[in-house]
């Protein structure tokens, strides 16, 4: 068992981590794009159900000044929203009919 | 019956005689020949937005920009005294692109207190004077007071940063922009710093991506599936229309009412709307701005829910009421490819949970511009078959009739005008 990513009171959410701890939005599209629709699915049951306790935590420290697990708990946030588009609404990893396109993010806020 | 009351004409459309109701043609967005006079006629005469001041945040903060539509890369640089010059990016000795990074080709933007050319040396201030040359006493007659960095002309309106490449504009930007753009000042743009940036290579016509954001009516169905299925089913049935088209000169607004997402049925919304409180309205906990311009919200719609304006030829300002604004720039790299840039503007977010709800924003974004940006390239390849050549427009894409009538404008005066000198 590697070292814990997640604040200790996220234990349960430490196996997502190491897919799901992703820095830029990039990285987190691409997850989705390589993932299967039963593992982004049991990410996504795991995490809605801790995510007012995560932002809970988070919103302890400011914006700033986030000790390393609690970024790392934000990133799994971002990942969370990032699967919710194909968990509730596509049932599958890419938007329908948009092969053809893509649209990446350059420039995002930091933590 | 329209939910909307139209103007005494009847409609939108007719109530600007000059556009007419007949179908429409897209020549202008299939044929490389009215590409290459839409560079001349267009992109070396309009004022072109090519960014924000905060991108210049002090002395020798520069960053270059690519606009290969008019065949040039500028300079934007902070100058000693705080204000911003705008320089082509071309070194006066052999025509070295002046400054880049690892791929000439690709835009960059650091701090420095002086450009040097990687060639041969040759150094440039801030406001671009020739400063050093490298052996200069091999060199005959060198007068370094006249060869300084090639100036382009650049104005800052409400921080955002325009160029124009024409050896002498015809207008100033103020004049350029009009009242029904300017009556956006005193939005608060300066408090809105959080940037998102997306960047596309998009295979269609730039004029098409610009149609794509100036009408609301291909929502309900392009979009449709991103919602829930009795939302869905409610706004096809509801359709769309704006209350309130507006033209000024070469510019666009169209202003549409709300929809206050947390007021609608729980079942009406995506689950992961309800967690992050947000969605693509933007997030439910608007900042306070303090009071909005006299040019917004136009009709007065209460809930009001956006107004877009469309600053010709290929930026876009799109405010929502929720106290976040987006921005839009169409690079034209051929007929038929141009790279779309989208930027998502917030205030610093001041809680970790603020920062969610920025991030909920900003994927919904992405989820609907890839949506917008495939269809794009469908539309593009069809256009181009010429199967068809005349399209219907309605009254809810008055706007598209208009960029298009001002685009054959601009590229029938340039063409008149160079008959005209040529005689």
């Amino acid at each position: 068992m590697s070292t814990p990513v997640l604040p200790a009171e996220f234990a349960d959410l430490e196996q997502f981590a190491a897919i799901w701890c992703l820095p830029s939005e990039t990285e987190r599209y691409d997850q989705r794009l390589g993932s299967t629709m039963s593992d982004m699915q049991r990410f996504y049951d795991a995490i809605t159900a801790r995510a007012e306790d995560a932002l809970t935590y988070c919103d302890k420290f400011s914006i700033d000044e986030m000790p390393e697990d609690a970024k790392n708990l934000m990133y799994l946030l971002y990942s969370m929203i990032q699967v919710s588009f194909p968990v509730e609404v596509w049932r599958q990893p890419r938007i329908p009919d948009t092969g053809a396109a893509s649209l990446t993010c350059v420039l995002e806020p930091g933590l | 019956m329209p939910r909307w009351p139209k103007p005494a004409e009847g409609s939108w459309t007719q109530h600007y005689p000059e556009l007419g109701t007949a179908p429409m043609s897209y020549d202008d967005s299939i044929s490389p020949e009215f590409f290459e006079l839409e560079r001349d006629a267009i992109f070396k005469r309009a004022w072109l937005n090519v960014g924000r001041i905060e991108q210049l945040p002090r002395t020798g903060s520069y960053f270059t920009r690519e606009i290969h539509a008019a065949h040039s890369s500028i300079i934007l640089v902070r100058d000693r005294d705080g204000s911003v010059n705008a320089f082509h990016n071309i070194c006066r000795h052999r025509g070295n692109k002046l400054v880049w990074n690892e791929f000439p080709r690709e835009e960059t933007a650091g701090t420095c207190r002086q450009f040097t050319c990687k060639y041969h040396g040759w150094r440039y201030g801030l406001d671009g004077s020739l400063s050093f040359v490298q052996q200069e006493s091999e060199f005959f007659d060198l007068d370094k007071d006249n060869l300084g960095l090639a100036r382009v002309h650049c104005e800052v309106w409400s921080g955002f940063i325009f160029v124009n490449l024409a050896a002498e504009p015809r207008q100033t930007l103020r004049e350029f922009l009009g009242p029904m753009v300017t009556g956006l000042e005193g939005y608060p743009f300066d408090q809105l710093t959080e940037r998102y940036t997306y960047r596309a290579e998009v295979g269609a016509n730039w004029k098409l991506y610009l149609d794509a954001f100036q009408e609301f009516y291909h929502a309900p169905i392009l979009h449709g599936k991103q919602t829930p299925d009795n939302f869905s089913v409610a706004a096809q049935q509801a359709g769309f229309e704006a209350p309130h088209y507006q033209l000024d000169g070469p510019h666009r607004l169209v202003s549409t009412s709300g929809v206050v997402t947390w007021e609608l049925d729980a079942a009406m919304r995506k689950p992961m709307e309800d967690i992050t409180r947000s969605g693509l309205f933007g997030p439910w906990d608007v900042p306070d701005l303090g009071p909005m311009p006299a040019g917004l919200n136009p009709a007065g719609c209460e809930p009001w829910g956006l107004d877009s304006f469309q600053l010709w030829p290929n930026f876009t300002i799109l405010i929502w009421s929720g106290g976040w604004y987006l921005t839009y720039q169409y690079w034209p790299t051929s007929h038929n490819t141009h790279i779309f840039e989208g930027n998502l503007y917030f205030t610093p977010a001041r809680t970790p949970r603020d920062r969610v709800a920025h991030e909920m924003a900003a994927v919904t974004f992405k989820e609907y511009g890839l949506q917008d940006s495939s269809t794009l390239e469908a539309t593009q390849l069809m256009l181009e078959s010429r199967a068809v050549t005349t399209f219907q427009l309605n009254d809810q894409e008055i706007l598209l009739r208009h960029l298009h009538k001002v685009a054959a404008d601009w590229v029938g005066d340039y063409r008149r005008e160079r008959a005209e000198a040529q005689r």
